[in-house]
């Protein structure tokens, strides 16, 4: 084990992946020469040369197009949007393009890019770069949605998307990068779709993932030294393909959920989990199932007011109550 | 003239058409002399009598085609929306007769010229139409969602102008694999202005991709003229970026060798981007559910159906040329209304996919099981 920030599993998991397969490409905008808006690709241009390492215009429409076209043709690229915000520009070339070829051409051509960078609130950028859209992404059947809490995680779960054949879009964490975790030595790959119990407890489960996993184990330490009620953290890990299995054994051991998500209300992932939990667990339940997710209205700058707009330990220890009464 | 595959010339004189086409200036930022007779270009001129009948055969089998699957519209056989190549047929075939094993082609919805010019069959194109499972997309994408991976086209692709970022990236992986090739990414006249249509120039331009886009510019975006909706001259947009352009006139299939050859070699050798503009007039509305009568005059559509007809032009040609006689185009005709009629016959009786399919060919995962290494539920109730 090595104890390194999620940025630098990150960035680990790239050079890796660019070593291993020649078809590997990175591009995105500032990812060479500026070593990343967000220093994950720092150092990679050096290693790997300005053919593997490209820094694109700010054209989010065209680069991301070019590399699904790229894509058909064998190569694999990782393309780094600065912000998923951005993932609005490029809307048409993402889910029309990479989505559906598969799909229009009756099974013809795969799609393997990954896309990747951060997509949070909790910065004070604003409204226009704050979007969570793992919901809208994991809407359009063809993709994958991969959202990492940890360092370790985040490292596994890449390698794993750039092998990928389909679509995979891997939603990173500004304020995670410089959280640091154990990542195992050697080659870890952890698979898609694998969500990843946390914290064993037994009074509530709490269905959680990305920055909230970090927000659920606080607040469930504090539930268990001043509440005693014991919490289990489920991590998806993975929106699309989803391990609902653990979700449910979860349920099925604490009769009682608390869903925990950077996401607006409406339609967000948490819906279609309650969905499928009131579906396949009814009579595990022992009460209604709960939610805990950003404040429904667009990302307030005010930083003070941010922090209690999105779920935080205090907001996660707050609905637990609830949940558990 | 072949009276059994063409309607004869008109004796009498058409008004002038009320909108003002296009003059095809041929101009181009390339210093390459132009041949004054198309048909002496090398390219050209190292066509064998087969090779230049092949060429008449494969407009023909586009617009026999074509005008089959607008009767089994008609007679409802086919949904959704059904853009029709006819009057165009010389760009598609011309472009597409140039391609080497490592050149690549993508368009937009009208996509049927190019599927039949890269050589797929009728049979799976009638097919998709009908929705059937015998389709070349197993019905699963429709009249504007033809592909043929293995012939490199890459679609048939519905979001104007979508398309052409998918071409520069096409061109991206022919130049990082190292291989001597080129992308065609087609695109109407309406698509000029889309955003991602620019990203895509300035991109090929920044990277020398060796992309050639080509503008099928017919005057018509849907029911908006070129003078309504696009400043300038649209290839010459390619100045702003520094890029090589031209324009062609797309009733001679000819002169579209000629032209888009030029543009090729500096792709191939130099990894030259360019924008290629060609002429062209659709003789059908935008699609078969435009009832075409509110922007432009029936006037027009004659005069380009019985004066500017590429099939009708390249056979006066070839009979000129003594490649062709008038008993080998009636057979070629019928031969192509024929494997029209098979090809609708094939689709009648092939099955439609089952409400099992609907749910193959989402992920690539899902439909190599003993190859998946995710874990969990890729589709959901």
């Amino acid at each position: 084990m090595s104890l390194i920030t999620y940025r630098e599993a990150i960035r680990h998991a790239l050079a890796e992946e660019l070593e291993r397969d020649a078809n590997v490409v990175v591009l995105g905008e500032e990812v060479g020469q500026f070593h990343g808006a967000y220093k994950v690709t720092e150092g990679l241009l050096a290693k790997f040369g300005p053919n593997r390492i490209v820094d694109t215009p700010i054209s989010e429409a065209g680069f991301i197009g070019m590399g699904i076209g790229a894509s058909m043709l064998g190569v694999r690229p990782v393309m780094e949007l600065m912000f998923w915000s951005f993932y609005s520009v490029a809307f048409d070339q993402i889910l029309n393009n990479a989505a559906n070829v598969r799909y229009m051409s009756g099974g013809q051509i795969c799609c393997p890019i990954v896309i990747r960078g951060p997509a949070n609130g909790g910065t004070n950028v604003g409204a226009t770069h704050s979007h969570t859209p793992e919901n809208v992404l994991a809407n359009h059947p063809g993709v994958k949605v991969v959202v990492p809490a940890t360092a370790a995680d985040a490292k596994g779960l890449l390698k794993s998307a750039i092998r990928d054949n389909d679509p995979v879009f891997f939603l990173e964490n500004t304020i995670l990068y410089g959280e640091k975790g154990e990542v195992p030595e050697g080659e870890h790959l952890i698979p898609l779709g694998k969500a990843d119990v946390k914290r064993v407890g037994t009074d509530l489960t709490i269905v959680t993932y990305g920055r909230c996993v970090l927000h659920s184990l606080a607040a469930a330490a504090i539930l268990e030294k001043e509440h005693d009620i014991s919490v289990e953290v489920v991590d998806l890990r993975t929106i699309r393909p989803l391990d609902i299995d653990t979700v449910l054994a979860s349920v099925k051991k604490t009769n009682r959920v608390l869903i925990v998500e950077e996401q607006k209300p409406f339609a967000s992932v948490g819906s279609q989990l309650a969905f499928m939990i009131q579906r396949e667990a009814f009579d595990d339940l022992d009460g209604p199932i709960h939610r805990l997710a950003t404040i429904d209205a667009p990302a307030i700058y005010s930083p003070p007011v941010e922090v209690e707009q999105l779920p935080n330990p205090q907001r996660v220890l707050k609905a637990a109550l609830e949940a558990v009464k | 003239m072949n009276r059994a595959c063409f309607r004869a010339l008109p004796t009498k004189t058409f008004p002038l058409p009320t909108f003002k086409r296009l003059t095809v200036t041929k101009k181009t930022s390339t210093t390459a002399e132009k041949p004054v007779n198309f048909a002496q270009a090398p390219i050209n001129a190292a066509l064998t009598a087969a090779q230049k009948v092949d060429l008449f055969r494969t407009m023909v089998r586009i617009r026999r085609f074509e005008e089959r699957s607008l009767r089994a519209y008609q007679g409802k056989k086919i949904g959704g929306f059904l853009h029709l190549y006819i009057g165009q047929e010389a760009v598609a075939v011309g472009c597409c007769s140039l391609m080497g094993k490592d050149d690549h082609v993508i368009t937009a919805y009208r996509d049927h010229g190019h599927a039949i010019a890269v050589g797929m069959e009728l049979n799976p194109l009638m097919a998709e139409l009908y929705g059937k499972a015998t389709g070349c997309s197993k019905g699963k994408g429709g009249s504007m969602h033809y592909f043929a991976p293995d012939k490199n086209y890459w679609g048939g692709h519905g979001i104007v102008g979508g398309q052409i970022p998918l071409g520069a990236g096409l061109a991206y992986a022919v130049k990082y694999q190292g291989k001597k090739g080129a992308a065609m990414a087609f695109m109407g006249d309406g698509a000029v202005n889309q955003g991602a249509v620019h990203e895509a120039y300035n991109l090929a331009a920044l990277w020398k991709l060796p992309v050639i886009f080509v503008i099928e510019n017919n005057g018509y975006s849907m029911g908006t003229s070129q003078a309504r909706s696009s400043a300038g001259t649209l290839a010459k947009r390619a100045e702003g970026y520094d890029m090589a352009w031209g324009q062609c006139n797309g009733a001679d299939v000819y002169e579209v060798r000629a032209t888009m050859d030029r543009f090729l070699k500096l792709a191939h050798e130099k990894h030259e981007p360019a924008i290629v503009e060609i002429d062209t007039y659709r003789y059908r509305g935008h699609s078969v559910a435009d009832p075409d009568n509110t922007y432009r005059t029936k006037a027009e559509i004659e005069e380009y159906r019985n004066n500017k007809d590429p099939i009708q032009l390249f056979q006066k040609t070839l009979l000129a040329e003594g490649v062709l006689t008038e008993a080998t185009a009636a057979k070629i005709d019928e031969e192509a209304r024929a494997e029209s009629d098979h090809a609708a016959d094939f689709a009648e009786a092939s099955p439609f996919p089952t409400a099992a399919d609907i749910q193959t060919d989402v992920y690539w995962e899902a439909d190599h099981p003993a190859e998946r290494k995710s874990q969990g539920r890729l589709f959901f109730e």
